[in-house]
């Protein structure tokens, strides 16, 4: 069979469909990068020059003043960054250990319990009792206001990833070879953990990453369950910041302060400015992952 | 040619004979710690974290006071209900959220699919990575951030569309936050914006599944690009586009509820257009404080949920027994 990889005719297209493809997603991959574009440029613009032009794609005077007060003057983001990536490791490290820990045994055709502790997950994917009971389960039974369990907990049950390892573990692990281990006088967690756990580490890693992105990008769980600015996530510094400079505008409006706020304090490019601090790891790691997010949703895909 | 055959061996689980159950149980436990004990962790996790407040829904039909604590306040029958449903609130807020939902979900799928084959038909391999890494990278962006994405853009005062745009067909100082008859328009872009790229991926993936064979015989028969994509992808990608529609469908009462929380800046002036269940109960539950009707709005929506879900994975069913949930 002749073998010409792109050369295969029912592949080609016409030199102009060519053409307007490559325009469409051009132009697609435009507006998905220009929004950022525009974050990036009002946090290295100058302030006075924002206010007296607006927002830009480029800034006119370019000012890293925003960055400088990040960094030096402020100990809210370096606080934040702190109980993010605190949340993030605990959490990512967390969820995959129990992730695995619940897929491996319902992943054993001899285990007997199999049956009930699939049904056991998947009510918990049919049926939400919503967010009011969630909340006051945290708050009034289990006091987790301002603590930073509040915010690792919840991202620990995610019944979805724990189907996706239990069907990798059935497409990749034979019966035999903890049949052999077992042989071998191995026992159930040295199994786990040294011929399981390798094995799978493809899709470990891939859930591994979709949860440290969740955890990252959480904004929710502190909205509801953290009042101490000590334990702020970055998220929810943005919250604040974003609905602060929205409060001075209102109140402020026209008197003399609004004016003297503005002066010292860059706030306009000081918010966009953390708002790149905040997305800057994502998108630089993210290029060299894209490969295994593409895997992660085609596995999700397969079975769902 | 190569024939592909897949054969589906199922084994039939050996009848075991019924001995004295107990006794079976018990040895299986014993045989079996080490198992149960490492589901042990886990589970717990998923009793705090969702079978708990499955139960806690009830609350719906308390009357909640702090004194008396949770279980110790009285009950009050539909009440909470009775509040919930004569207040214009609760029609705005479920008609809110389907209609948003349906938009998001009709327009989600058409432009998915469309992306999905218009890519599959980008052959060179470096432009085709590159547009795929950057269509799906806004959805790795939170809630938050795009509500200051979207706030760049209709910034009262600086604006970009505000201040460069908009003059040019004649609006000049537009808060667009104070206009609730822009907002589903502005929604809806931001949620394609966030969702169409990761969904074309997903929809990618089941295009090249597709076996080349079927579009060479095509070829042969003299089926144009058009006549390939009409005849063959899009009929072989129904069953995937029919599950996901479906599953979307079942989710229907939940909303995303960054997007219309924090996109609008809870703004108080747009929510005639933007208030759905989930804002409605955050905001009845922690701003208002007002614990009768927030519980009692969750109740209605998880119920309605569950409903749906049940009825959404029996649709699938009958479609394909494969492709229900459960």
């Amino acid at each position: 069979m002749n073998k010409a990889g792109s050369m295969k005719p029912y592949q080609q297209v016409s030199r102009s469909a060519k053409l307007f493809l490559h325009l469409f997603f051009v132009a697609f991959s435009l507006a998905c990068i220009m929004p950022i574009v525009l974050i990036v440029s009002i946090s290295i613009s100058d302030e006075k020059m924002l206010t007296l032009k607006g927002y830009k794609f480029w800034p006119d005077v370019i000012d890293l003043s925003a960055y400088r007060f990040l960094f030096t003057d402020s100990s809210t983001l370096l606080k934040a960054y702190g109980v993010t990536l605190t949340v993030t490791c605990i959490g990512t490290i967390l969820a995959v250990l129990l992730i695995a820990m619940y897929a491996y045994p319902i992943f054993r055709k001899d285990f007997p319990f199999k049956k009930f502790f699939n049904i056991y997950l998947l009510i918990t994917m049919l049926f939400s009792g919503g967010l009011v009971p969630f909340y006051l389960l945290y708050i009034n039974y289990l006091d987790l206001r301002d603590s930073l369990i509040a915010l690792i907990l919840p991202g620990l049950s995610s019944a979805f990833y724990i189907f996706i390892t239990r069907t990798f573990f059935q497409q990749t692990i034979p019966e035999e070879m903890i049949e052999s281990g077992k042989l071998d006088g191995a026992s159930e967690w040295r199994i786990f953990f040294q011929l399981v756990l390798p094995i799978s580490l493809p899709v470990l890693a891939t859930i591994g990453l979709f949860t440290t992105l969740m955890y990252w990008n959480d904004w929710f769980n502190s909205l509801l369950f953290i009042n101490d600015t000590d334990k702020f996530s970055l998220q929810y510094v943005m919250i604040q910041m974003i609905r602060q400079a929205e409060f001075f505008k209102n109140q402020l409006a026209g008197s003399g302060v609004a004016l003297l706020v503005r002066e010292t304090v860059p706030t306009e490019s000081l918010r966009m400015a953390m708002v790149v601090v905040s997305i800057g790891p994502i998108l630089f790691v993210y290029p060299f992952f894209q490969k295994y997010f593409t895997k992660g949703l085609t596995i999700g895909a397969i079975k769902g | 040619m190569a024939i592909q055959s897949t054969v589906n061996t199922s084994i039939k689980p050996a009848h075991s004979r019924r001995q004295s159950g107990i006794v079976r149980l018990l040895r299986n436990i014993v045989k079996y710690r080490v198992l149960l004990f490492m589901l042990l962790p886990p589970a717990i996790v998923f009793f705090i974290n969702c079978y708990i407040p499955m139960f806690g829904v009830f609350i719906a039909f308390k009357n909640i006071n702090y004194v008396d604590g949770i279980m110790g306040s009285p009950w009050t029958g539909l009440d909470n209900f009775r509040f919930l449903f004569a207040t214009s609130d609760a029609w705005r807020v479920t008609i809110n959220t389907v209609a948003y939902n349906i938009s998001f979900i009709v327009s989600g799928l058409i432009l998915s699919v469309a992306v999905a084959i218009a890519i599959n038909e980008v052959r060179a391999k470096i432009a085709s990575r590159f547009y795929q890494t950057v269509m799906i990278m806004p959805n790795f962006l939170s809630m938050v951030v795009v509500s200051y994405i979207v706030y760049a853009f209709l910034h009262p005062e600086y604006g970009f569309l505000v201040k460069y745009v908009l003059p040019l067909f004649g609006h000049t100082s537009v808060n667009a936050y104070m206009h609730p008859q822009a907002w589903p328009y502005i929604l809806w872009l931001t949620k394609m914006w966030h969702s169409v790229g990761i969904g074309s991926v997903i929809y990618l993936a089941a295009i090249t599944g597709i076996s080349e064979e079927l579009y060479e015989a095509a070829v042969m028969d003299g089926a144009s690009k058009w006549q390939q994509i009409i005849r063959i992808t899009i009929p072989l990608l129904t069953p995937v586009m029919v599950i996901l529609t479906i599953l979307n469908l079942g989710g229907i009462f939940r909303s995303d509820f960054g997007l219309f929380y924090h996109v609008t800046l809870d703004s108080g002036a747009l929510r005639s257009t933007t208030d759905v269940i989930d804002t409605y109960v955050y905001r009845g539950l922690i701003q208002l404080n007002d614990l009768g009707m927030s519980s009692a709005a969750n109740f209605y929506q998880s119920i309605v949920g569950f409903f749906l879900v049940i009825g959404a994975n029996g649709l699938a069913r009958k479609l394909n027994r494969d492709s229900a949930l459960f």
